[in-house]
């Protein structure tokens, strides 16, 4: 399928409880089948009924970076949805809307407004969210779509419900495809159809997966925003693929849980957010000092304490950094989208199992809860799993030191249950055989053999993991550096800063532990103008940077209010940089959610 | 210098151990405690219940929190994990899960399982893990030096509390009763015989089993030592006490004066979550391969399409 520059938001707003999620998973799996791809950002509170919730999906013939600068098709469920966006529309975007109950006040010059008529087209129906599925009519005629996809798939959904359901939900969005076949135009930028179709999934679902693909058989996690998502696709899997799935009392039970499990020879993994991180640190010491691989996950939102639950940042960098008392050695690393975050699981399990200590995946609220398009044969559920020294079948020789000091800092790991290994782990520091020497036993040579062990675990480390890659020309004006999640709308403002004839190339950070500071300060000393993009006031990522290299930026975009970048975002915040006269730029979230 | 247990007229419970129960299960170290502390009849007990189980050391799993009674792993001849301060049983109900053909026994003392771990208990108690967990109870904070503990009596004077005691001690049996756990006893170190049929009981009870054990302090704690407790346990085995009736059970747990009760207060046979959990039917899932099969991954991708 060649690109016929497809580029399409649509935006779905209303309030919570008025049922947003059904009509836009219908649309993504529409969009997703015909082989489009697929980026949505739902942007909502924390509330389950009322508030503002704007669910975004925007889709393209080609790859989709971010969730876009704008909305080009406006479905308004209630009056708030367009107060809110009807103003900031561009010229040519749709708005759908019921016109028996909402009204558009000062609809800007060139928006095309689509009412629809939700009462005379659906008679009596009791079914409060059935104007949902009129504008689901509506939409495909807009989008000029054959009435029988949408009718295949309302069909498919509602079947388990029965023939009625059925019926009225396929006979109401057919009333509202008619009336909008003989009211609106289509869209002039027609669906393409027929590319290979795509799967689609949600960052945690991602995450989660991953996390099976990488022989995970332990999850335990205490429900917090937006982590819980990968609790839910384990729990729902968890039968069908042999997982233990605990949902426990704290974090704290659940940090440590996840390493009793380990311990015994299982892949053991738990996610949560900036809070229940904070509680889980001191088990993330613990794991160190015990040396017992096991990852903990945290899906970032604004903090500090409870923050802003339902919105994004990038604010536990250092929280990661300096999780658990204690000088001692963590992997961590910060995937760029939902299918980065896919590979790190099995990527980052070869490593925490070969160097027997904790890793963290730092993901975001954007990454974790977007819903994302992604090619089936890009899913690999069976990686290459790395065990290290974990001994399964050993022979005992009478002389088992579970901490053997050893010039790799490696000790062969034999779990509990054989005959012939019995050893006491500890969190105190201890000796070769797991004797603690950190209480009578004191012996400040034996504690620094211990502690220069272990760092020797991560000697060299960097060469397991790719080094950061310059992504476009390699003599720009301006080098974007970024980490994490921020990598596709940094990518999409570069290409269109590179349009526009400022060229741009973009330096894109995953790991942050073990990081490349050697490489990543020699690809700076040569970048004209370096600017640091991420998602929080104080700029973590440039102060971690500079500690690794050396190396000041020159500039630095900043975002703070919960809302994720757009790509113009990035784009003004470069030219205004460019400009000069200030070295920081914050841009402006116009679009309230 | 005469010690509080001369004093009081007791033998050390050390000096009780069984030489053939002992031999196998010892540790790699010797325990480090006070001379006289009741924690040595606690070692001397689980060693003897678990050599007259017949478990092999490398089938059990010890694992403990932080302080005194927490070192109790690295004087066993068995497995162990020593964690956390009040993580014993998160901890250990990830191994148990995991890999749950091992014998998973928690020590740890009153701070550690009632203050600091306190959330744990209640809900180890009423997610019934099939494991056992051994409360050295002194009332006291030993290691530390001496500071209350969620068991220390109303009016005890410490160097946190140099005017009294404030606050209400909390009473570990009726608490695991009511949280759900389904094997409930107290013990005394100081009777190693009747400890150890507590203990092996617990063990081969299926399901979560609490032994709250006074293991006096006799360094930190001159309220509550082996004299205090020697004059007053009672045992509800010779009083014909019913441990399915749980009303019963908490009335006897409450009393705390001339007469206090040990032994087995509660029992009942609500299935484990081991047992009740089908993904753990089968090999521990630690032993199992953790690739995912051809059918399983394909499944998985056919629901996302």
């Amino acid at each position: 399928m060649s690109s016929n520059g497809l580029d399409l938001a649509i935006a779905i707003g209303g309030a919570a409880g008025q049922g947003i999620a059904t009509p836009g998973n219908i649309l993504a799996r529409i969009l997703v089948r015909r082989g489009l791809h697929l980026y949505a950002y739902n942007a909502y509170q924390s509330i389950i009924r009322g508030g503002h919730i704007l669910l975004t999906l925007r889709t393209s013939d080609e790859p989709v970076h971010s969730h876009g600068d704008g909305i080009d098709v406006l479905l308004c469920l209630d009056q708030g949805t367009m107060d809110r966006h009807l103003g900031g529309l561009r010229p040519g975007a749709r708005v759908i809307y019921d016109s028996g109950a909402i009204e558009p006040v000062d609809a800007p010059e060139g928006v095309v407004l689509c009412p629809m008529p939700v009462t005379e087209l659906t008679g009596d129906s009791k079914n409060k969210l059935i104007q949902n599925t009129v504008a689901l009519g509506v939409m495909m005629s807009l989008l000029g779509v054959d009435f029988s996809v949408l009718e295949d798939t309302l069909t498919q959904l509602f079947k388990r419900k029965g023939p009625a359901v059925v019926e009225e939900n396929v006979s109401m969005a057919r009333a509202g495809f008619d009336h909008a076949e003989s009211s609106f135009d289509h869209l002039t930028t027609p669906l393409p159809d027929g590319g290979k179709p795509l799967a689609v999934w949600t960052g945690n679902q991602a995450i989660a997966m991953g996390g099976a693909a990488a022989g995970v058989k332990f999850y335990a996690a205490y429900p917090m925003s937006p982590s819980t998502g990968v609790l839910h696709w384990m729990a729902q899997n968890a039968r069908d693929l042999g997982i233990m799935v605990r949902q426990v009392e704290d974090e704290i039970g659940v940090a440590n849980m996840v390493i009793g499990a380990a311990h015994t020879g299982a892949r053991a993994m738990c996610a949560t957010s900036g809070g229940g991180f904070a509680l889980m640190t001191e088990a993330i010491g613990s794991a160190a000092m015990m040396e017992i691989p096991v990852v903990y996950i945290n899906v970032m939102r604004a903090g500090p304490s409870t923050g802003v639950p339902t919105k994004t940042e990038q604010g536990d960098l250092w929280q990661a950094l300096g999780a658990s008392q204690g000088d001692f050695e963590r992997f961590i690393v910060a995937p760029k989208d939902s299918l980065d975050a896919f590979r790190t699981m099995a990527e980052l399990f070869n490593l925490v199992d070969r160097a027997q200590c904790p890793g963290i995946v730092i993901s975001d609220l954007l990454i974790s809860e977007g819903t994302y398009s992604v090619d089936p044969d890009d899913i690999d559920l069976q990686p290459e799993i790395d065990r290290g020294a974990l001994l399964t079948d050993p022979s005992p020789n009478g002389n088992y030191l579970r901490y053997a000091v050893t010039d790799s800092g490696i000790s062969p790991r034999v779990p509990p249950g054989y005959e012939g290994f019995v050893h006491t782990v500890a969190t105190d520091e201890h000796d070769e055989d797991g004797v603690l020497i950190s209480d009578e036993y004191t012996h400040p040579h034996k504690r620094r053999r211990m502690v220069e062990k272990r760092a020797r675990k991560f000697q060299g480390v960097a060469a397991d993991v790719p080094a950061p890659v310059l992504e476009g020309p390699e003599d720009a004006d301006v080098t974007l550096v970024g980490w994490g999640s921020t990598h596709g709308v940094i990518h999409e403002a570069a290409a269109r800063l590179n349009e526009q004839g400022v060229t741009t190339n973009h330096l894109p950070i995953k790991w942050i532990v073990p990081f490349h500071g050697d490489e990543v300060g020699e690809i700076l000393a040569a970048a004209k103008k370096v600017i640091v993009v991420e998602n929080n006031h104080s700029g973590q990522f440039a102060r971690y940077m500079r500690s690794e290299t050396g190396f000041k930026a020159h500039g630095h975009i900043r975002k703070y209010d919960g809302e994720p970048f757009m790509p113009h975002h990035v784009v003004d915040g470069v030219l205004e940089l460019v400009k000069g006269g200030t070295d920081i730029y914050v841009p402006y979230q116009e679009m309230i959610v | 210098m005469t010690t509080v247990l001369e004093r009081d007229g007791l033998i050390g419970a050390e000096l009780e151990r069984s030489p053939a129960a002992a031999k196998d299960y010892k540790g790699k170290v010797s325990p480090d405690w006070c001379p006289g502390c009741g924690d040595f009849g606690v070692l001397n007990a689980f060693q003897r219940a678990v050599f007259e189980l017949g478990k092999k050391p490398h089938e059990l799993l010890v694992v403990s929190g932080i302080g005194c009674s927490s070192n109790f792993p690295g004087f066993v001849n068995a497995y162990g994990m020593h964690t956390l301060h009040g993580r014993s049983l998160p901890v250990a109900t990830g191994a148990k899960m995991a890999n749950h053909e091992l014998t998973v026994v928690c020590t740890g003392g009153d701070g550690d399982g009632y203050g600091i771990g306190g959330n744990h208990l209640t809900h180890i108690a009423r997610r019934n893990v099939d494991l056992t967990y051994l409360v050295m109870n002194n009332q006291i904070y030993g290691l530390t030096t001496g500071q209350i503990s969620p068991t220390s009596r109303l009016d005890m004077k410490t160097k946190s509390t140099p005017y009294g005691n404030l606050e209400m001690p909390l009473n570990p049996v009726t608490s695991a009763i009511m949280a759900g756990a389904t094997y409930v006893a107290r013990g005394f170190s100081a009777d190693i015989k009747h400890l150890t049929e507590l203990i092996k009981g617990g063990i081969r009870h299926e399901g979560f089993a609490l032994i709250d054990i006074f293991s006096p302090c006799v360094t930190f704690n001159h309220d509550n030592d082996f004299a205090f407790f020697k004059s007053r346990v009672k045992k509800l085995e010779d009083e014909g006490h019913d441990p399915t009736d749980w009303k019963a059970a908490c009335e006897k747990a409450m009393q705390w004066g001339d007469e206090i009760w040990t032994g087995l207060f509660f029992e009942s046979d609500r299935p484990s979550i081991d047992s009740l959990e089908p993904v753990l039917d089968g090999p521990p899932i630690a032993r199992r391969s953790p690739a995912l099969t051809a059918a399983q991954a394909e499944k998985l991708v056919s629901r996302m399409m």
